[in-house]
């Protein structure tokens, strides 16, 4: 019997779990060491140079190039809830445990960079405006997102058993994700109706290749966080299924 | 114990094993009941019984293997499944602000029946309970609603009739109405799946038993003290791995993997 | 007692295997499972009262936080209002699940013939009865207290009403699946939910504000547009997720 429960089960239908013994943990691949290696130094690079190549702006001195972070921080936030909107799908879709997986790492990656994007326009709102907070259309719809990354964390933290917490995450994951661009098309409603000035375009032209150059450095920033904390998930979640393995077979009668 | 599956088993299950959380309460079953037969399997509390009669009605789906009830997969067929099986679980179901007309009411509705008020009243004359069809169900002793989710399952003709601990809180006229409605069931084709922790009031009506401990399907009852004992303890925290691998993340968040004994 | 076994009809072989869908069925189930709801929270109406009572006492507190003078509070009227609907709806949403969990009900929910959207659906019109009830109190209520005239068009003021009160109810109904069997029930439902109904109180309250003023730059239309695209995509998608998320 010991040994009948550690094989794979001959299924007639498709029910019980597949994938689980297709998961391993392997060594650092090579692509993502060098990545881990290349990145910090594109991001510095990228920063540096732009940050004291720019001239200052008109309005707002060298205050404006805290766009170079604030920017593609918030581009990288929302990037990462499109990647957890399409790991979701493909949990619910396939129950691949990895989807699910790869949703949770890219959500609190998500996380981290919502809040930067946060904390940041509100350091470059307060020498602007006086304010440290402005109800603008970005900011305020960085912020509801914010929230739901934190319900969606929430959410998997109260959940234990493994099957549900991917599951309902992915609900949530996919739900939010849709909600995102009309919560974004209502608050910018919201402000025009009230009249409120807009946002100072942060897009001077002399900016563009800065911004799209951090761009690029942060899209290697969420690519490598991601990675890592996605394998550090898998390696909890395969310790956590040998773990199980073993619990199945002791005491198992042969 | 398992042969090979046929499409005219009534429920074939193939090495279920199921966990909640971290613990594994089946843990590789494989079982086959036929059509018109009687199958009771005897557990004491946690062998896993009642996780494995779950599996087989669709309410739970098992973490490993794969089973079939009159050939329809239990996952990917559920929906027919659930056409075929009806499932009397230890609590009794019933929503407690409704009468037990009106549970009964809600259950034809949902089973797609017409749920008209003599059929209603007539299953709960059968189980006794013919004058309390105004009675709310939360002023109804346990006795009462168990008889009350019996009268649901004759709401319909299940081909397999799936009992878990069905003489509970059933007196002696409980008892025999539960080992009618068996027999019943069986006279007309279907299968009986029952499992309860004492099978002295089934009247013999099994016609195969089987015993479940710890997860497992045992042969025989074991006199083994020892394995009593190892079978009634819980514990299932990474210090009780007796020949596996430990497995530690320390403080560096890194994997230190160990062979050979427990720590 | 051992009743005769009686002469059977016997069961067919070989078991159906086929089970078509039928919506006449499934109509069946929905209204099965909203006339449940109704007749369960109708015997108790303990918490009918109790979200009402919540209600009026949120719109007691907002004044007391606003202050007196009738120009702050008619100003504020729309936006009060919407925010009293959305903390004490969200009251009730637990509830409609609760009950499946007192006695193993939603086990033997889960195991009728039928498609999981009949009970989401189900689920979500006795949800819908509930909050226009206590809205049918709110509204008056908020008038009273917050110096608001009769509106000369009622009419849409009821359609944003309905609207926006469709879109909460619809995600409430979905995400109160998950929350009512979680730790931390009560902090988890509004955690999860309010985020996702930014849009509903932005389009409602703006329409509704916009309303009482008679609505002169035409800001409600589109508004409702937006409540009514809403309405539409979170309908579809709670619809579909309710499967995902009821499995036990």
């Amino acid at each position: 019997m010991a040994e009948s429960t550690l094989r794979r089960p001959a299924a007639i239908g498709t029910s019980g779990e597949r994938t689980s013994t297709r998961l391993e943990v392997t060594a650092t691949p090579g692509w993502l060491v060098a990545l881990t290696w290349l990145t910090p130094l594109v991001v510095v690079a990228s920063q540096a140079y732009f940050i004291l190549a720019s001239a200052p702006d008109r309005d707002m001195g060298h205050l404006q190039k805290i766009m170079y972070v604030h920017v593609p921080a918030a581009w990288s936030a929302f990037l990462a809830f499109l990647f957890v909107f399409i790991q979701s799908v493909r949990y619910l879709w396939r129950r691949e445990e990895r989807a699910d997986l790869m949703a949770a790492a890219g959500a609190e990656v998500g996380a981290v960079l919502t809040g930067l994007t946060l904390m940041l326009g509100s350091i470059w709102g307060r020498p602007t405006w006086g304010v440290w907070w402005t109800w603008d259309a970005r900011l305020t719809s960085t912020a509801v997102l914010f929230l739901v990354y934190v319900g969606y964390l929430a959410l998997r933290g109260l959940t234990d058993d493994p099957e549900r917490r991917a599951r309902w995450s992915a609900a949530v994951g996919i739900l939010g994700a849709l909600n995102v661009p009309i919560v974004y098309m209502s608050v910018k409603w919201w402000r025009t109706l009230h009249q409120m000035q807009s946002t100072p375009s942060t897009v001077d032209p002399t900016y563009a290749w800065g911004l799209r150059a951090n761009a690029i450095a942060f899209v290697l920033v969420l690519v490598v966080f991601i990675s890592h904390r996605y394998r550090a998930l898998l390696a909890e979640y395969v310790m956590e299924r040998r773990m199980d393995e073993a619990a199945l077979s002791r005491r198992a009668r042969a | 114990m398992s042969r090979l599956p046929q499409l005219s088993d009534a429920l074939a299950l193939n090495d279920i094993a199921h966990r909640y959380g971290r613990r594994w309460a089946v843990r590789g079953v494989s079982l086959n009941v036929a059509r018109s037969e009687v199958l009771a399997i005897m557990g004491h509390n946690g062998s896993g019984k009642s996780t494995l009669l779950r599996v087989a009605a669709t309410a739970i789906r098992a973490t490993r293997g794969s089973g079939t009830v009159f050939g329809a997969d239990l996952v990917r067929d559920a929906q027919i499944v659930r056409s075929m099986v009806a499932l009397l679980s230890t609590e009794p179901g019933v929503y407690g602000d409704l009468t037990a007309l009106e549970n009964l009411r809600f259950a034809a509705r949902m089973l797609g029946t017409s749920g008209d008020a003599l059929e209603l009243q007539r299953a709960l004359d059968r189980v006794g309970l013919g004058r309390e069809g105004h009675e709310r169900a939360r002023n109804m002793s346990s006795g009462m609603q168990r008889r009350l989710s019996i009268a649901r399952l004759l709401l319909r003709e299940p081909y397999l009739l799936l009992l878990d601990e069905p003489y509970n809180s059933l007196d002696p006229e409980g008892a025999g109405l539960v080992n009618t409605l068996i027999r019943e069931t069986r006279a007309r084709g279907g299968s009986v799946l029952l499992v309860a922790h004492d099978l002295s009031r089934s009247e013999g009506l099994a016609d195969r038993t089987m015993e479940m401990r710890d997860g497992l399907l045992v042969e025989s009852p074991s006199a083994d003290g020892e394995r009593d004992a190892a079978a009634a303890s819980d514990t299932d925290d990474a210090s009780d791995l007796a020949n596996a691998d430990v497995v530690e993340i320390s403080a560096a968040r890194r994997l230190r993997v160990e062979r050979g004994g427990a720590r | 007692m051992t009743a005769p076994v009686a002469a059977l009809r016997p069961l067919p072989t070989p078991a159906p295997m086929t089970l078509g869908p039928s919506l006449r069925a499934d109509l069946q189930r929905v209204t099965a499972v909203a006339w449940k709801d109704l007749t369960a929270e109708r015997r108790t109406k303990a918490n009918f009262n109790a979200v009402v009572a919540m209600a009026g006492l949120i719109l007691l507190f907002f004044g007391f936080a606003l202050g007196p003078d009738a120009e702050g509070l008619r100003n504020a009227a729309s936006g009060v209002l919407w925010l009293t609907i959305l903390f004490s709806g969200v009251l009730a949403f637990n509830r409609s699940y609760q009950l499946e969990l007192e006695a193993g009900a939603l086990e033997q929910l889960l195991l009728y013939p039928g498609e999981r959207w009949t009970i989401y659906v189900g689920k979500l019109l006795a949800n819908l009865a509930f909050v226009f009830l206590v809205e049918v109190v709110t509204l008056p209520l908020t008038g009273v207290l917050y110096h608001v005239a009769f509106p000369e068009r009622w009419a849409t003021v009821l359609l944003v009403l309905v609207l926006g009160t469709t879109g909460f109810v619809s995600l409430g109904t979905l995400y109160a699946a998950m929350a009512s069997r979680s730790r931390s029930r009560e902090v988890l439902l509004p955690l999860l939910l309010f985020p996702m109904l930014v849009p509903v109180l932005i389009a409602a309250s703006g329409a509704t504000a916009s309303l009482l003023v008679g609505d002169v730059m035409g800001d409600s239309r589109a508004w409702i547009r937006l409540l009514a695209a809403f309405d539409a995509i979170f309908l579809v998608a709670s619809t579909w997720a309710f499967q995902f998320v009821i499995e036990g």
